[in-house]
């Protein structure tokens, strides 16, 4: 005879694993738009996963949403890693890039967060 | 029966945050609404209220078309108002034929298990409708003269009654399904309209303050020159909220990838131009992340600063706490003429 509560968990692995898990959820992508003089506005994607090509996806975005746009790099964001900066208010847009499973890279809606009015 | 759906969602989304004047009804999870006017006083039957569920009004509309020339016939003779004080007489009547109606479909029933339910929609709702048509005017009124004074609990009891209206019988006077020898087993959903009936009867404050959408005066917008924006009652909200300006100001500064300055009124001036409109979505996801209880969804919280720097949210009706992110502004490129200047 056994006990299944003590048989099946590990402790220290789960928590290591779940501590791992709940660092990549909490990795939000943040998505924000910012006011420019006049009506121009950019929007800046910060914290893509560092699996994917930031200038690819540039390339890409750039190309469909017909806005220019800039990578801009760690030391320019002040150790907000890697972020892209698009021209004009590309917020539901960019989302919908990140979000579509065929066209985009197919990340989860949740771990999106859409700042600003 | 599906008619009923539709009502039910309504009554669970009106939990919800709403600014005052706008009528506009957030829920927790963001979902937008458009409440028409949550808080006219002016309706005084359930009739008035049921545009608010198109299946069900359009079925009474057509129903009531139908009822009202037969009353209008023995009004004739009879010499009595057409609308409200409906002759006992002819409710009677109604109500016998219901009765049978009820026998026969027992006998449909037992005939047809499976598709029993959709029998007695069907078979009934001529009869039915009409009878409940008037009964529930009666009872709105009633239930309405028990709520007058809580404005808010005054449309869940109406909008509950116009749900009744698809059942059969009155549950006060005891008819139908509701009859005391009666052995059908009555649905799920009269009597979860029969639940939230005697709630609201019986305990109107908790009713009321289950559906009511929590309200903060809008915010009110000036511009200060071309590129500023004066958000003039703040503190009045804040004190609304139970937060700090300053919290709320760093909020609104990280959200909107801004900055400004308080000024001598204590009003904000944000640089750069916003909308009233902008400014109050920012509130929502404010009130959505920083004020309503998750648990409970109580707007009655407290935010405090817990040991090792973290921020909580307390609940001050259940008692739960939970804790909340920090602002944090995240990247912000430099614009303007200042980043020449830094780089130079």
């Amino acid at each position: 005879m056994s006990i299944e509560n003590l048989k099946t968990y590990d402790p220290f692995a789960e928590a290591d694993e779940e501590g791992g898990q709940t660092v990549q959820t909490q990795e939000y992508i943040h998505i924000r738009i910012q006011q420019r003089n006049g009506r121009k506005t950019l929007t800046t994607v910060q914290g893509i996963p560092p699996k994917f090509d930031l200038k690819k996806i540039l390339k890409v975005v750039k190309k469909e949403f017909a806005c220019n746009g800039t990578i801009i790099s760690d030391e320019d964001s002040k150790g907000m890693g890697e972020v892209i900066q698009l021209q004009g208010d590309q917020r539901t847009k960019i989302k919908d890039f990140l979000t579509n499973e065929d066209e985009g890279l197919a990340l989860d809606e949740k771990t999106i967060k859409v700042h600003g009015f | 029966m599906d008619a009923e759906a539709p009502a039910i969602q309504r009554r669970v989304s009106r939990k919800s945050v709403a600014f005052t004047d706008e009528k506009l009804v957030v829920d927790a999870d963001g979902n937008v609404t458009m409440v028409p006017s949550p808080n006219d006083d002016s309706k005084d039957t359930a009739m008035s209220h049921t545009p608010r569920t198109p299946p069900l009004s359009a079925a009474l509309g057509a129903f009531t078309d139908a009822s009202q020339a037969p009353v209008a016939d023995s009004a004739d003779g009879a010499t009595a108002p057409v609308d409200g004080s409906l002759d006992l007489t002819l409710k009677k009547k109604k109500k016998k034929v219901v009765k049978k109606d009820d026998e026969a479909e027992e006998g449909d029933e037992a005939a047809a298990p499976a598709g029993g339910e959709d029998a007695i929609d069907l078979s009934m709702k001529k009869k039915k409708k009409k009878k409940v048509t008037k009964e529930d005017d009666e009872f709105a009124k009633k239930l309405e003269a028990l709520n007058l004074e809580g404005k808010e609990g005054e449309e869940a009891p109406a909008a509950i009654s116009a749900e009744d209206g698809a059942q059969e019988g009155d549950m006060e006077k005891g008819t139908g399904i509701w009859a005391h020898d009666e052995s059908k087993s009555i649905n799920y959903v009269p009597l979860l309209s029969r639940f939230f009936v005697l709630l609201t009867q019986k305990n109107p404050d908790h009713a009321s303050s289950g559906t009511r959408s929590y309200k903060i005066p809008p915010p009110q917008c000036l511009r200060e020159g071309n590129k500023k924006t004066i958000f003039a009652n703040i503190a009045e909200i804040c004190k609304r909220m139970k937060r700090s300006d300053e919290h709320v100001t760093a909020y609104l500064f990280a959200e909107l990838g801004t900055s400004g300055s308080v000024d001598g009124a204590r009003r904000l001036v944000i640089k750069g131009r916003f909308q009233q409109k902008q400014i109050e979505n920012v509130l929502r996801t404010y009130i959505i992340e920083y004020v309503t209880c998750k648990t409970c969804r109580s707007p009655n919280t407290d935010l405090s600063k817990g040991e090792n720097r973290l921020y909580f949210i307390t609940c001050n009706s259940c008692g739960s706490r939970r804790s909340v992110q920090a602002i944090k502004t995240g990247f912000s490129a430099q614009v303007g003429k200042r980043r020449k200047m830094q780089q130079g």
